[in-house]
């Protein structure tokens, strides 16, 4: 077998050789339905924005291209710059909140028998609900009125509690909307890699004499790095451009209280239709998620190698 | 350390539908090395886990000398368990993996140095103790698991499930031999769940047989290779494992077709019998005499120091072992004989009788 391949691979003349080629290169026409799907969905809007961002558009046909002068005026915005910071506020509290509280969800789902379909349904039920209705439940939900939530918080708790009016309270409101709809997500998550861990390893902790603390700290929890790593980057990423949410409950307001960048995005860009502006200001808000996302991908690949 | 007994323990996992253990009473003595040897699947793992208390068995009482330890947790139980694959904190370093338990018990610091510097001491992993344990080799993570074992006083059993399962072939000698020293300079009771018969053999005091969640021999090595106490026994340990011929008893004698090959030994009941006798002691002659039987030579693989020679009897396949020297053609005929006290009689599977030379005949 192998005594014959040289003098077979020898025979075909140059001129075959080069065909053969020219026919292998044809497959790269394979990825072309890639090239015009992508660039159709995501390079040539992007590309749209950029436009728009290096322009002043008086009318489609007054346009006055003007430079870096959009990202500027944007960066140096104070209604911009608070919204940034509220909107890195808001992902700091949602990461704090809902990483440990999903964690310690996972931890407590049972691991076999029927009570594990019924939790996992049990769980993932919000994660199943459109945004935009996840807005209109907590909206009614919350009013101190009508709404079951918001009533017992003022009569049967006795707090003045009113999202409509109080900053404080929208807030508090669109934090606990957050944790309630996404905390599922990172609770899946991580049950999905604590199943993943095998046997013997509890084992292992209950001969050791391990604690129940001490074996989430040094069983589970560094078996939930890889889970984790997704789960909070896609929690920051979501969060940080959250805006169906505020957008129905409290609208931004009351006042700017919640006010995020995509909130303030929108008006900007469809309310006033700014295009110039929103394009650079979109353009910026791009790159803070990819940076952000970047420090915390290396960050927690890199620790404890 | 104790001494661990079994009062009837026999385990199911679901319920008493089917029983992965059944009652079984066994002691574990004190100080030996016993290796559990079996099939996959046949319970070796939940014997070990009853044993160390991951497993609280479905019936049955466990007692560590004159304690009963049948609800007690294994934490309470202070036995040490190494996994088929090496179970580390792998985050931590050797040290703090060994002293893990000793912590998780709240020994005082001092103590805890000394200790894990005895057992590092012992295992050779001092020059480890700093690394983390996950950049250590598969062996030395298993030597880890076991000290993590050891480090505890008064260890009443090491229970080792394969535990070489993941180590490769020239390391597996080495730390066999290493949990030889620990066992002589430890004296603690070894109990080596394995399915592979010469990691069994060479290592353990006694070797006990699980078939089918039941303990079907337990003894020296030498005494379940030369006279096994059940099928399986000769089926499993051994290579080849043991000839099985369909035979019968009668008026006294054993018969394989017409042919008589011995007396069976004391008052057996006249009926079918099943015949086992080892390769080893299966004795080819040209010599056409009682007891002697015909067989057709069918193949002879060449084996370098032995032949094994493959032949039918009475339509049965046999295997001999013999003299590399011998010559022998296929096709042709010879005849068995087989050494005196190592053919044994079975009936349901269990022993029931030796074949005994005929009266008047040369062995």
């Amino acid at each position: 077998m192998t005594a014959t391949l040289p003098s077979r691979r020898t025979e075909p003349a140059a001129e075959d050789r080069a065909q053969g080629k020219r026919r292998a290169n044809r497959a790269w026409f394979l990825v072309l339905p890639v090239v015009v799907s992508v660039a159709f969905t995501a390079v040539i809007p992007l590309m749209t924005v950029v436009n728009y961002s290096v322009q002043d558009i008086f009318s489609p046909d007054d346009r006055l291209f003007v430079g870096l002068e959009w990202f500027r005026s944007v960066a140096r915005d104070p209604e911009v710059r608070a919204a940034f910071v509220r909107t890195l506020l808001f992902s700091a509290q949602v990461l704090l909140l809902e990483i440990p509280l999903g964690v310690a969800v996972a931890v407590v789902m049972p691991r076999r028998g029927l009570g594990v379909p019924a939790a996992l349904v049990l769980v993932a039920l919000p994660l199943l609900i459109p945004w935009n209705v996840v807005g209109t439940i907590w909206q009614i939900f919350a009013r101190p009125d009508i709404g079951l939530g918001g009533w017992a918080v003022n009569n049967v708790l006795g707090l003045d509690y009113n999202y409509t009016l109080d900053a404080g309270d929208a807030w508090i409101t669109v934090l606990v909307m957050d944790v309630w709809h996404w905390t599922p997500l990172v609770a899946l998550l991580a049950y999905a890699g604590l199943r993943s861990i095998p046997d013997p390893y509890f084992q292992a902790a209950q001969i050791d004499g391990a604690s129940a603390w001490a074996t989430f700290r040094h069983i589970q929890l560094p078996r939930l790095r890889g889970v984790l790593t997704i789960a909070i980057l896609l929690r920051f990423m979501d969060s940080f451009m959250i805006y169906t949410e505020p957008f129905v409950v409290t609208g931004g307001g009351p006042g700017n209280a919640t006010s995020f960048l995509s909130v303030l995005l929108s008006k900007i860009a469809v309310g006033q239709f700014d295009l110039g502006p929103a394009g650079a200001f979109s353009l910026l808000y791009f790159l803070a998620v990819q940076i952000v996302c970047y420090v915390f991908f290396t960050v927690l690949t890199r620790t404890g190698r | 350390m104790a001494e661990i007994r079994l009062e009837g323990v026999a385990h199911s996992y679901d319920g008493g539908g089917t029983w992965a253990l059944k009652p079984m009473t066994w002691t574990w003595r004190t100080g030996r090395a016993y290796a559990l040897l079996g099939p996959s699947g046949c319970g070796k793992t939940t014997l070990l886990n009853i044993v160390s208390g991951l497993l609280t068995p479905t019936r049955g009482r466990i007692w560590f000398d004159d304690r009963e330890v049948t609800g007690v947790p294994p934490a309470g139980r202070n036995i040490a368990q190494v996994f088929q694959f090496p179970v580390l904190y792998d985050q931590m370093s050797v040290y703090d993996n060994l002293a893990f338990p000793l912590r998780n018990r709240g020994y005082p610091k001092q103590e805890v140095d000394r200790r894990v510097r005895r057992v590092s001491g012992l295992l050779g992993l001092d020059e480890h103790l700093r690394r983390r344990s996950r950049r250590l080799d598969a062996g030395r993570q298993q030597i880890v698991a076991l000290g993590r074992g050891l480090v505890r006083p008064e260890v009443a059993a090491v229970l080792l499930d394969e535990p070489l399962t993941v180590v490769d072939p020239a390391m597996k000698w080495t730390l066999r031999s290493k949990l030889k020293e620990i066992h002589r300079d430890t004296g603690h009771t070894l109990v080596y769940v394995t399915h592979d018969q010469t990691e069994a053999l060479t290592f353990a005091d006694e070797v006990v047989v699980l078939n089918d969640g039941e303990i079907v021999q337990a003894g020296e090595p030498g005494e379940l290779f030369l006279s096994p106490a059940h099928e399986f026994v000769g089926h499993f340990i051994g290579s080849p494992g043991m000839n099985v011929l369909d035979g019968s008893v009668a008026g006294g004698l054993v018969l394989v077709g017409d042919a008589a090959v011995g007396r069976a030994s004391g008052d057996l009941p006249p009926g079918p019998v099943r015949i086992g006798v080892r390769p080893e002691f299966v004795r080819l002659t040209s010599e056409e005499a009682p007891p002697g039987i015909a067989a057709r030579v069918t193949g002879i693989d060449r084996m370098g120091a032995y032949d094994l020679v493959h032949a039918q009897v009475n339509g049965h396949p046999l295997v001999a072992r013999t003299d590399a020297a011998a010559v022998r053609e296929p096709g042709s005929v010879t005849f068995l004989r087989f050494a005196e006290g190592r053919a044994f009689l079975f009936r349901d599977a269990v022993r029931c009788g030796v074949v005994e030379p005929l009266a008047g005949s040369a062995p």
